[in-house]
């Protein structure tokens, strides 16, 4: 199957040299790294709906992710979605420090895909809009998974969180364990001038939706006790936690241990 | 009608007897995700597909058999094209489409849009029973056996069954 993408424009936006690559990337990264993270919980669930429901997110995520890649390696040039995915090193990688965090327990897992599907939802909201025509024309396909995702994350995390006192203490320290790593998403990279995406914007639509949600689940954002809370950051420009390479060798290991293996 | 009307019409006879490999008794015609037909002397048929959801592994099955089905009638040439946008939605597929997957014994997508909001803890859709057409239902889960679907169980016959919910 081929795909076309909007790119004839082009030559219209000059942007730096490799921005937009490197921004697809991210994007591409950011869904294939929490895609596989989620399809850990695959026949692990805690019950079989829920296992069913976060296995169908990871599908939606790959199709994103396959998107995103088949794009940017329409604009690199001589390589394709699969090596992209499967021979690029952890340096190379610039996903989100955030959806590479273990899963955790289930709580965990929810968090963090309640914390992206937050941003991402209100991502794809601006991209949709975008200038590259390609980019506008993923963001406005996936919103719409994206909302039954944000929903789905945003019930669960109130049910946990306004819970029993043993859901409430393990959301609360879930969101100990992966707030540090949220304030790197509106941070924008140098590639990131070219997304038109208003980080401002982002930053506090993010903030008062998530505020809301916590709000009723009970849960408290850490306030840093006055001061700004500390907050991770890298990932976007290749410098990942410890966990990323993990990933990457249990992602890779077929094309790494047998070369250009297909089925 | 032109030549070139009846023979797009052929075509499209032709992508009648392509089924969604996940619903099979669905064509990709009555799912609404064949788009457009390009003809033209030196790039032969182009067939513009859209995917129903982003990562419906389907996709790739049904631009091979389109291709298959195409070479079966005689036509050469054939190029099968996968476009995002406008993105896919529920009310492309046609009522002939949504009789057959009620038929089949999936509850076809209600004609207004009611899921794809952000509303939290929003009550179940009213969604009939494809086995007794009893209104009496609710569901199960929100994700169901593709991306495509929702689990539903009616509270008369007590049968569980698919919703394939709107988008």
């Amino acid at each position: 199957m081929e795909n076309t993408f909007n790119n004839k424009d082009s030559s219209k936006v000059p942007p730096s040299e490799g921005f937009r690559e490197a921004y697809t990337l991210h994007l591409a990264d950011t869904t294939l790294i929490l895609a596989q993270r989620n399809s850990e919980w695959c026949g692990h669930g805690p019950i079989l709906e829920q296992d069913i429901a976060i296995t169908n997110i990871s599908l939606d995520l790959i199709g994103q992710a396959r998107n995103f890649y088949q794009y940017a390696a329409s604009l690199i040039g001589n390589t394709d979605e699969d090596k992209l995915a499967y021979l690029r090193t952890e340096r190379e990688f610039k996903n989100l420090l955030l959806v590479e965090q273990p899963n955790g327990d289930w709580g965990q897992t929810i968090l963090r895909q309640y914390l992206f599907s937050q941003f991402q939802y209100l991502l794809y909201q601006q991209l949709q809009n975008s200038k590259d025509e390609q980019l506008a024309a993923i963001a406005a396909k996936a919103i719409k998974e994206t909302s039954y995702h944000l929903r789905w994350s945003s019930e669960w995390v109130i049910r946990l969180g306004d819970g029993t006192e043993e859901s409430h203490a393990r959301m609360l320290n879930a969101v100990d364990e992966l707030w540090s790593y949220t304030g790197e998403m509106f941070i924008p990279a140098e590639y990131e001038t070219i997304s038109g995406v208003d980080y401002t914007l982002l930053k506090q639509s993010w903030t008062e939706k998530v505020n809301s949600v916590f709000s009723e689940a009970t849960l408290i954002p850490p306030s840093g006790g006055g001061g700004a809370v500390f907050m991770q950051t890298g990932g976007k420009e290749g410098r990942h936690t410890e966990h990323l390479g993990f990933i990457l060798t249990k992602l890779q290991y077929m094309q790494r241990a047998y070369p250009n293996s297909e089925w | 009608m032109s030549t070139n009307t009846i023979h797009k019409k052929n075509i499209y006879t032709c992508l009648e007897e392509i089924k969604d490999p996940e619903v099979p008794v669905l064509s990709i015609i009555d799912l609404g995700i064949v788009r457009d037909i390009k003809e033209s002397e030196e790039d032969g048929i182009e067939i513009i597909i859209t995917p129903t959801y982003t990562g419906c592994p389907a996709m790739d099955m049904i631009a091979m058999n389109i291709k298959m089905t195409m070479a079966s009638y005689g036509y050469k040439n054939i190029k099968v094209t996968s476009v995002l946008s406008p993105a896919w939605t529920t009310d492309w597929m046609s009522e002939e489409g949504k009789r057959k997957l009620k038929e089949y014994g999936i509850a076809p997508p209600n004609p207004k849009q009611q899921v794809c909001h952000e509303n939290l803890f929003a009550p179940n859709e009213a969604v009939q029973c494809p086995h007794c057409n009893s209104h009496h239902t609710h569901r199960i889960s929100e994700f169901g056996s593709t991306a495509c679907k929702a689990l539903y169980q009616c509270d008369d016959c007590k049968e569980p069954f698919d919703y394939f919910k709107c988008h």
